[in-house]
């Protein structure tokens, strides 16, 4: 199969790739650039397990192809961390418990991350429904409420992320 | 209880943060598709699209054309080295894969070999096979009957589709109660087949080294130790020998019981490498995990109790048909076909009970493994907390004190159970009290008859569970002949660091953390001083793995013990070191010290560095344990839990309100860990109880293939918990603890299935099988002559 071209920055720095259309941009990332965190658990887009986030907006990249994000930013797990430092929202899954095997935990950071940069203040009730498109089946989610929540206050506290 | 240890040292009772996290949380975990080898080869499997079929012929020229496709598998190939049929977990036979027919839908048939995904995807688009389907049989009830088609043709004696007849108690003093009883009643249960869909499918990664002879299998396996064992036993003909067989399970991404059989798909990446000598790389997709992999559950239930009128119970009558699929390869201890069914007398002081269970052979796929149960226990507490619940309200009885009246009290235990179990310890009445006291059950039950008054729909249920896991005694606990202990290996270095090996597997309970609180609460070393491996089986000792709630009861109880071994060396040497005599030396968390002189201590780190340095004359170097615990008895966990839910008339909507759920598990290790491994459970009873159901048509057809259509509940659908716990110690386990990861989805559903029942029991509705869905409600709401 012919492949295409792609400029994708991910996390900041520009990959240029080519790749066959077809190819999905979870496999991209997790098998070209070999960025693993991004998971695969379904094949429609329901568990969210490979949630990333693209230009600011959270997408499911089990349905999205490469060659879709050519000349788009690219944030994955792996970008949350700066300079060492957690983003408040990984904090907030390790003090609050918010997970337990750890394989929906990316696509629950990356919902969270375009969620909280848009809601600063959610209720409870907006956060269920801003994750009813990630599955988890280890923590019944009230600790996921919960360290959204605490990323929430924590980035409020901080003037920002 | 006031932990003994200082948070420094983080001991049991401390919630210690956990020790996985800080990879998981950076995308630095290592599930098994995220082992990559040089040179890997990549298998997909062409799977049948009938339920019940004769295979004419399978022809591979296209897919072979398709330039990356290396091979294509099929059974005739596996015949030839005698391995296209493999023993189940019961000792049943399984298909690897078929060489003449198909016996479900979805069943693997081939496997495309190819050096990159989607081409091996490409290639079982093209690998075309000739069917002739067969009657399908569907209904476990059907298939009994005489004129149903034998399925199981490959076993010459088979002459139906039974598997084996099981039962247990005292049938003739059961039947007499029967006929004394003043009040019985009965219910058929269907608890429907379902699903464990852990978000990770399930997958390997097999290399087969031929110069070495050695081969390593990355694998999604819940019980590496028993994996590598059997990989020995099967395929020993084809050169593969224990010593050289390596079975790693990285991590996990949830188990539930779904990771402990051995699927077609793993031995045949075996197989691939072996013949190849690459590396075979085998992940589902989300519909093979679904359609294809272990079921759970599928139980015709028929029960019957029997009491007094003034609500004292004597009494319960079971016969069950547990549909098995085309092979029994359920994961049941090999002396229990219907796994521990028989503590279905629950929380209840019954005189006498019996117990029958059937299996049966149809047209599905195999299974019958836990759902983050313990073997059959939630098929148990589901019937029993159901048959309590019709009960009470057939008497007019409140549900509470009806379950008050009937509980085992708190001086009867140790108590011997109608079916012979031997609860270890339990106060059921105070858990119960707790719940309802913390949801404020009086209030409730006034709003109700208010609302009811009203026409609203409004129901409260509870659920007095007893868990029974911590499998097992060796003396009737064995997979496989393997008996059901679990080990614990716990080196102590030089520097006071320590190294904690185990036979179980983490798939998110946490093991990491836990097991390292246990060293610190019996040698006070800090928990980050503590490295805990497991799922190596080159490196760990062997154990049986986890499931079935057994890590705390059987490996932490191994780590306690090993961890004892170590302390009594550890005084030897304290008692060398500061010239004492080891009987006049006390103990406390992190040191020994001289009775009456606690300035004259030493350390325990100060002892690690004196046993490899300065170690008494004529004693061993060194600082090390090994335990393999074989448990005593097992633990019963017990809970009670109450839901709230109101009904919406107009849809049949159910929505639970509140569910206050007082769990009881024993001594706690890690206070934030139970708490999270219950909001799990429960959410995985809601699951059950109101959405996930697997279904087939007439011809075999799975119905919930995929998550369009079988439903896992979301944040939304899913309540706010709320826990607590009361604490009754095990009297036999080392740390009086008792386990808890399935407690919660064990007793959840019956919760949630009585609170429908009772708001709508003035209707004249006594049962609903779960799922309970809007449209059952509706309909038994239009049936009732309710109206919007």
């Amino acid at each position: 199969m012919d492949k295409v071209a792609i400029n994708v920055n991910v996390n900041g720095v520009d990959h240029a790739a080519e790749v066959e259309p077809r190819m999905l941009l979870v496999h991209f990332l997790r098998e070209t650039l070999r960025l693993t965190g991004t998971h695969i658990g379904c094949d429609t887009s329901h568990c969210g397990a490979c949630t990333v986030v693209m230009d600011g907006r959270a997408i499911k990249s089990c349905t999205a192809f490469a060659v879709q994000a050519d000349g788009r930013k690219i944030m994955t797990v792996e970008g949350l961390e700066q300079d060492g430092k957690l983003h408040p929202l990984q904090d907030g899954f390790f003090q609050e418990h918010g997970l337990q095997c750890g394989f929906c935990t990316p696509g629950m950071l990356m919902t969270g991350y375009a969620f909280l940069g848009e809601n600063k203040s959610p209720s409870d009730d907006e956060i269920r429904h801003a994750i009813s498109g990630n599955l988890c089946r280890c923590t019944g989610y009230v600790n996921i409420v919960k360290a959204y929540q605490y990323a929430a206050q924590k980035m409020r506290d901080n003037g920002g992320a | 209880m006031a932990p003994k240890t200082t948070p420094e040292i983080g001991g049991m009772g401390h919630s210690v943060k956990r020790r996985e996290d800080p990879r998981f949380l950076r995308g630095q975990g290592n599930y098994v598709d995220d082992v990559v080898l040089p040179d890997m080869l990549y298998l997909d499997i062409v799977r049948s699209p009938y339920a019940h079929a004769k295979i004419n012929s399978i022809d591979t020229s296209k897919a072979l054309a398709i330039p990356g496709v290396l091979a294509v598998i099929t059974g005739k190939d596996l015949e030839k080295y005698n391995l296209h049929w493999m023993p189940t977990l019961m000792s049943d036979t399984q298909m690897v894969l078929p060489v003449d027919k198909v016996m479900y839908q979805a069943q693997e048939v081939a496997a495309v070999l190819a050096t990159d995904r989607y081409i091996a995807a490409d290639g079982v688009d093209a690998v075309e096979i000739d069917y002739d389907p067969l009657p399908v049989v569907v209904d476990p009830k059907k298939a009994l009957e005489p004129d149903a088609p034998v399925l199981r043709t490959d076993k010459p004696d088979k002459k139906d589709n039974h598997i084996w007849h099981w039962e247990w108690g005292n049938r003739d003093e059961t039947d007499k109660l029967f006929s004394e009883a003043e009040v019985t009643v009965k219910e058929d249960i269907y608890i429907p087949r379902i699903h464990v869909s852990s978000i990770e499918t399930c997958g390997c990664v097999a290399h087969f080294d031929k110069v070495r002879g050695k081969l390593t299998v990355w694998m999604t396996t819940q019980a590496p130790h028993a994996i590598r064992t059997v990989f020995a036993l099967v395929a020993g003909h084809v050169g593969l020998s224990e010593e050289k067989i390596q079975i790693i399970s990285p991590d996990i991404g949830g188990g539930f019981g779904g990771k402990v059989p051995v699927y077609p798909g793993y031995v045949i990446a075996v197989a691939a490498s072996v013949l190849t000598g690459k590396p075979v790389k085998w992940i589902e997709d989300r519909m093979e995990n679904l359609q294809a992999d272990s079921f759970a559950r599928d139980y015709h239930i028929t029960a019957e109790l029997a009491g007094n009128k003034d609500g004292k119970l004597t009494a319960l009558r079971i016969k069950t048909i547990a549909d098995h699929g085309y092979t029994d390869a359920a994961a049941n201890p090999s002396k229990f076909p219907a796994g521990l069914f028989h503590v279905c007398t629950g929380s209840y002081d019954l005189k006498a009970a019996h117990v029958e269970v059937d299996g049966v052979y149809t047209n599905k796929p195999p299974g019958g493994i836990a759902y983050r149960c313990s073997f059959r226990v939630t098929e148990a507490v589901h019937t029993i907390e159901r048959m309590a619940d019709v009960m009470a309200h057939e008497l007019g009885m409140d549900a509470a004190e009806f379950r008050m009246k009937n509980f085992i009290k708190p001086e009867q235990f140790p108590y011997k159970s109608a079916l012979d179990w031997e609860y270890d310890s339990g106060n059921y009445a105070a858990a119960l009290q707790l719940a309802m006291d913390r949801i404020g059950y009086a209030d409730l039950r006034k709003e109700q008859t208010e609302k009811r008054a009203r026409g609203e729909l409004m129901g409260i249920g509870i659920s007095s569970f007893t868990e029974i896991v911590g499998a097992g005694p060796s003396k009737h606990f064995d997979i496989l002949g393997l008996k059901m202990f679990d080990s614990a290996e716990i080196r102590v270095h030089p520097t006071g660091k320590v190294l904690a090996r185990f036979g179980t597997k983490s798939q998110g309970q946490g093991h990491e953390t836990t097991y390292a609180q246990v060293v610190a609460e019996e040698l006070g070393f800090p928990v980050d001083s503590v490295l805990v491996e497991e799922g190596d089986t080159d490196t760990a000792p062997y154990g049986l793995g986890t499931y079935a709630s057994r890590s705390t009861p059987v490996a932490a109880a191994a780590c306690a013990i090993a961890c004892r071994k170590i302390k009594d060396k550890a005084r030897k040497i304290a008692a060398y070191l500061l010239e004492a005599h080891e009987d006049d030396l006390e103990w406390e968390p992190g040191k020994f010290f001289v009775k009456g002189s606690p300035d004259r201590a030493k350390t325990i780190q100060e002892i690690s560095l004196a046993a490899y340095t300065n170690h008494p004359p004529g004693m061993e170097a060194g600082l090390e344990a090994v335990n393999y615990y074989d448990p005593p008895n097992l633990t019963y966990p017990f809970g009670s839990y109450i839901c709230v839910v109101d009904i919406d008339k107009g849809t049949g909507e159910v929505k639970v309100r509140r569910f206050v759920a007082i769990d009881d598990c024993g001594n706690i290790i890690n206070p934030m860990i139970v708490e999270g491994q219950i909001h799990g459970g429960l959410t995985m009873g809601l699951g059950p109880a109101l959405y996930e159901e697997i279904q087939y048509d007439e011809s075999g057809n799975i119905l919930q293939g995929s998550f369009m259509n079988y439903l896992l509940p979301t944040a939304v659908e899913t309540p706010n918990w709320e826990t607590g716990n009361t604490v009754t110690p095990s009297p036999h386990h080392p740390l009086g603890a008792k386990g808890v990861g399935e407690s919660a989805t064990v007793g959840a559903p019956a919760a949630i299935v009585n609170a429908v029942v009772d708001a709508m029991w003035h209707l004249g509705v006594r049962h609903i099988d779960i799922p309970i869905t809007s449209a059952k409600v509706w309909k038994l709401l239009r049936d009732a002559g309710v109206k919007d």
